[in-house]
């Protein structure tokens, strides 16, 4: 199988071209890597290669939980093409853990596994068919250990430890080591408010395992270093976490270790957490080889966390003129084995349970669990989304009890700016979610029966079942659904939630030209369009250069919670505002003593000169920067928040609220139990739209996700052996083009005052609300309650649970 | 092994095959190809698209050795085929005769509003040596991560080749074995309508 033939290398990413070079914050200006990406020239982490390359491989455990009683890698080494087969006693550095938050996940197992998918061994060889090969002959003997699976048996009181030993700081207060935390909320008196209600509502909801399936899997090339590092080349969110938990194991100072970005295939929070860059580095580092791993999707299952599943225990109670009198809900959240993000994600869940709704008395508790399920952690919307599926059936639930319209009874109860949050904090910007509602209900309809409207035949296309023929209409309803949602924009609870940018002012062939350096991850979302919108605008040129991201420069977060463009795009803007600052002084001083107005007038720099705020030019920037080069690297911070209280759950501790709704438009064969969604109408406030192209698909692909666990999407872990029963995309199906609707969406700009422009973090909202509006429509057009997610066709004909 | 085709009008040669590898794997590893995407080796997400003797199929899913003596067509020579299909072909054609999008329509979705304002803004038809298709999925924003958009611009391309007018259904039907996790599809279908107005107009 010996290996290249291959002519042109892919090294480092250039990922971005200069084509574009218009547009200012507010234009829907074109991505700098759109030429790129439709030519196939975009070096996607999985495109990397490097002469003399081996490829890695993982071997993972065939179950959940046991004990490792013994490895033999002899005949794997003995293969010809092996380079390196490596398991825990060849880890480097007395570090051997890593995590987000709590280092509780093993690089490789240490004697015991704790779910299905594990990594135990690594292997590095001349072809990847021959590491898939070595990886299959390594003999491992398990002795399986009784599995944790649900809450009841991870909180029995001799329930088996999932970590035995905890230390980590939220160990102290959790009711049992198989609790990774608990977030209760307290505010008012439910026991009196509950008396004032005319109707109480209750309901038990369960949000089913989404994976993120981004379609570029897990990737990258680490390149050992003559300096004894190692160059890594990768796909993730977040450079500087990787390298914060990368550094430690691989027992590197982190200088040694140096990361860049390259292309990212989606993430959507999956890639929050460290995959196979650990693993590169070490076959790297043992073989002197640059090492590439590629996950196939199979292994992308095992690669990342999922989102939380959860089961939402609700009680609402209202007055019958239509007024909420309290809300007691419990939600745990299933973390899995390994801790990940569950610590946030508990909080999220919490402090947002409650939605986007007035209700003073509240009693909350949040928890996520260790089990040996597959560990779950980040994926968009963060908690926020199995909370908004349960709160919203609730809502549609008591507004049928007191016979109002769904609607009107959310515009009712709807939060607006002043409104108090269960956790005490004071909601001091725009939140217009009775508008939002009120906008997607008065879009106009799709027409009925729209199979019909070639006026021929039926076009099966547009029926449930598709081109299966399963309908030609008959037995075929329509429902329709609303939802709405609120979600946190950034790192909450007193996380110091920063971002840097270094942007570099000087003279090209005569022009003034920008260069922007972050470590932003662009996963697709479209920071880079924003960054040079940005440098555009607060510097006055055309041309500015996007740096490739690395951690040459400090860090800028993650690209998750909605936060980038507020984090990272705020650090570019206050950067370029000192950069401005800069050029205006050596201006000053250059030609100060030529006009007056460079000591008195307002100054702006516009179209490549230096003006006055009245318009008169006073210099080009060019002759202003000539022999001088600005360059500045600052950091950016929102304001601070705080923790939650762990009794009483209050605290300032959420930077930002946003909010989208949605209205759903289903028809249902009834007799088949099939589902077609017709339309997905949404409404969002974006606070300020920098680039309306990109905000849009944004609000589109989030608007898919949520339909994608209304109706189809869910990883299936058999309860029995806690074994993912459907790690393929035959079998975990995301919404293809003719499952996704028309959704047409509505964009309102209500300004942040605390924001950067005033805009508003985005990619989140739109995928809690969508899910519960398509679960609405459902139950509108059935009948029938509804309460897990996805909806399969079993639930619909009465023949499945 | 050794096989021989050309693949974007070129002849090649891959020696050393392995009988098992896939087509896909020897147009990224040996012929230095990456743009056709590896997402689910499965034939189940359309990233690895290719067309094997003008035909799309899933280059995942073919073996090497089926491809000897043939032609193969990868978006990196996709600008190319467009271009000697328009010179060969000029106009293109309607095949079934009873095609949907309008000129009008098209233009009303572009145009949507605050949503694309960029077909006034002088950006479109600026990188040149895009196929229309190309061009359309950078204008209408069809490209986010951009991993679905090689093997969407090959289904696409091969659709409009077939039915210069494609109504939404069409659209709908021709793509659905591409999937795309970031874009919800809609900036997809504007794309795809985009670049059949274009067609339309340029003839
Ligand atoms: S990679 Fe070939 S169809 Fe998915
Ligand atoms: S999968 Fe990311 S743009 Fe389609």
């Amino acid at each position: 199988m010996a290996q290249k033939t291959r002519t042109t290398p892919a090294g480092t990413p250039t990922n971005v071209t200069q084509n574009h070079t218009k547009g200012g914050i507010g234009e829907s200006t074109l991505r700098p890597d759109g030429t790129l990406k439709v030519t196939g020239e975009f070096a996607y982490s999985s495109d990397m290669w490097h002469e003399d390359m081996l490829w890695g491989q993982t071997l993972r455990s065939t179950v959940a939980h046991a004990l490792i009683e013994n490895i033999d890698i002899s005949e794997a080494v003995a293969m010809p093409g092996v380079y390196a087969v490596l398991t825990y006693d060849d880890l480097p550095a007395k570090m051997k853990n890593y995590g987000l938050e709590i280092q509780d996940t093993p690089v490789l197992a240490n004697g015991r596994v704790r779910h299905h998918g594990e990594p135990v061994a690594l292997v590095a060889a001349d072809h990847p068919e021959t590491a898939r090969r070595a990886a299959a002959k390594i003999k491992i003997d398990y002795k399986e250990l009784p599995l944790v699976t649900d809450e009841a048996s991870a909180t029995a009181p001799d329930a088996p430890l999932i970590h035995e030993g905890r230390d980590d700081h939220h160990a102290g207060h959790v009711p049992h080591p198989n609790i990774v935390h608990r977030q209760p909320i307290i505010r008012g008196n439910v026991e009196e408010a509950r008396k004032r209600a005319d109707v109480i509502v209750e309901g038990e909801y369960t949000f089913g395992m989404q994976d993120q399936a981004f379609l570029g899997p897990e990737s990258g090339l680490a390149v050992p270093a003559e300096d004894g590092g190692v160059d890594l080349y990768v796909a993730t969110q977040w450079l500087h976490s990787d390298l914060q938990q990368i550094a430690p194991v691989l027992g590197l100072p982190p200088e040694k270790v140096r990361m860049t970005l390259s292309g990212v295939g989606g993430a959507f929070g999956g890639r929050e957490d460290i995959s196979m860059q650990i693993h590169a580095c070490l076959l790297a580092l043992r073989t002197g080889k640059p090492v590439k791993i590629v996950y196939n999707r199979f292994e992308s299952f095992f690669g990342h966390v999922h989102r939380h599943p959860a089961k939402l225990h609700y009680e609402h109670g209202a007055t019958k003129d239509g007024k909420i009198t309290h809300m007691k809900c419990r939600i745990v959240l299933d973390g899995g084995a390994y801790a990940s993000a569950s610590p946030a994600v508990v909080g999220n869940a919490s402090s947002l349970s409650v939605g986007p709704y007035v209700i003073d008395d509240v009693d909350i508790e949040a928890i996520a669990l260790y089990t040996n399920n597959p560990p779950c952690g980040a994926m968009r919307g963060f908690g926020a989304v199995q909370a908004c599926f349960a709160y919203e059936a609730q809502m549609d639930k008591l507004a049928a009890k007191l016979g109002m319209d769904p609607v009107e009874f959310r515009q009712l109860n709807a939060m607006e700016q002043g409104t108090i949050m269960p956790t005490g904090q004071v909601v001091d910007s725009p939140a217009p979610v009775a508008e939002l509602l009120r906008r997607v209900k008065a879009r106009p309809m799709p027409p009925e029966q729209q199979w019909l409207a070639a006026g021929e035949a039926a076009d099966v296309r547009a029926l449930p079942g598709g081109l299966s023929n399963t309908t030609h209409g008959e037995g075929v309803v329509r429902g329709v659904g609303y939802a709405v949602g609120i979600k946190n924009v950034g790192f909450s609870e007193g996380f110091d939630d920063y971002s840097t940018a270094r942007v570099r002012l000087e003279v090209i062939n005569g022009e003034a030209v920008a260069m922007v350096h972050t470590a932003m991850a662009e996963v697709g979302q479209g920071g880079v369009t924003v960054h040079a919108q940005i440098a555009r605008t607060e510097l006055g040129v055309t041309q500015v250069t996007i740096h490739p991201a690395d951690t040459q420069v400090g860090s800028a977060g993650s690209t998750s919670a909605s936060r980038q463009t507020y984090m990272t795009g705020g650090a570019v803007k206050n950067t370029c505002e000192a950069v401005r600052a800069k050029a205006l002084e050596i201006g000053r001083r250059k030609f100060g003593s030529y006009h007056p107005a460079w000591a008195t007038a307002e100054l702006l720099l516009e179209g490549g000169k230096v003006v006055t705020d009245g318009g008169e030019v006073l210099a080009d920037l060019a002759d202003v920067l000539e022999g001088e080069e600005i360059d500045v690297e600052l950091e950016f911070r929102h304001r601070p928040t705080q923790a939650f209280d762990l009794v009483t759950g209050q605290g300032n501790g959420h930077v930002q609220y946003t909010f989208a709704a949605h209205r759903a438009v289903v028809e249902v064969d009834t007799e088949l139990g099939l589902v077609k969604v017709v339309e997905l109408a949404t409404a969002q406030d974006v606070g300020k739209a920098l680039n309306m192209l990109s905000v849009v698909g944004q609000i589109q692909g989030g608007t898919t996700q949520g339909l994608g666990v209304a109706v189809m999407e869910e990883i299936i872990v058999d309860p029995k052996t806690a074994k993912v029963r459907n790690p393929s995309f035959t079998d975990y199906l995301i919404p293809t083009i003719l499952d996704t609707p028309t959704i047409p969406v509505d964009v309102l700009e209500l300004a942040d005052p605390n924001a950067p422009y005033g805009l508003r973090g985005l990619g989140e909202a739109p995928t809690l609300s969508s899910t519960p509006a398509v679960l609405a429509a459902i139950r509108n057009a059935t009948g029938l309650e509804l309460t897990k997610t996805p909806v399969r066709p079993e639930h619909l004909t009465g023949t499945g649970v | 092994m050794r096989v021989n085709f050309t693949v974007n009008g070129r002849k090649q040669e891959a020696d050393d095959v392995w009988e098992g590898e896939s087509l896909l794997y020897v147009l990224r590893e040996r012929m230095g190809l990456p743009g056709s995407k590896n997402a689910c080796e499965q034939g189940e997400c359309g990233s690895c698209t290719v067309r094997l003797d003008g035909v799309p199929v899933c280059s995942c899913l073919v073996a090497a050795g089926q491809v000897e003596g043939r032609e193969v067509v990868t978006v990196e020579g996709l600008a190319d085929y467009a271009a000697h299909r328009a010179d060969s072909h000029p106009g293109g054609g309607c095949a079934s005769g009873s095609c949907g999008t309008s000129i009008d329509a098209a233009k009303r979705w572009t145009a949507h509003g605050s949503e694309s304002p960029r077909a006034q803004d002088g950006q479109t038809g600026e990188a040149g040596g895009l196929s229309p298709i190309q061009q359309a999925f950078i204008d209408a924003g069809a490209v986010q991560c951009g991993f679905c958009t090689p093997g969407l611009l090959v289904a696409a391309d091969e659709l409009l080749e077939r039915n210069s007018e494609p109504s939404d259904a069409d659209i709908r039907e021709a793509l659905s074995g591409n999937l795309c996790r970031c874009t919800g599809y809609e900036k997809i279908l504007d794309a795809v309508r985009l670049a059949a107005a274009r067609q339309e107009e340029a003839v």
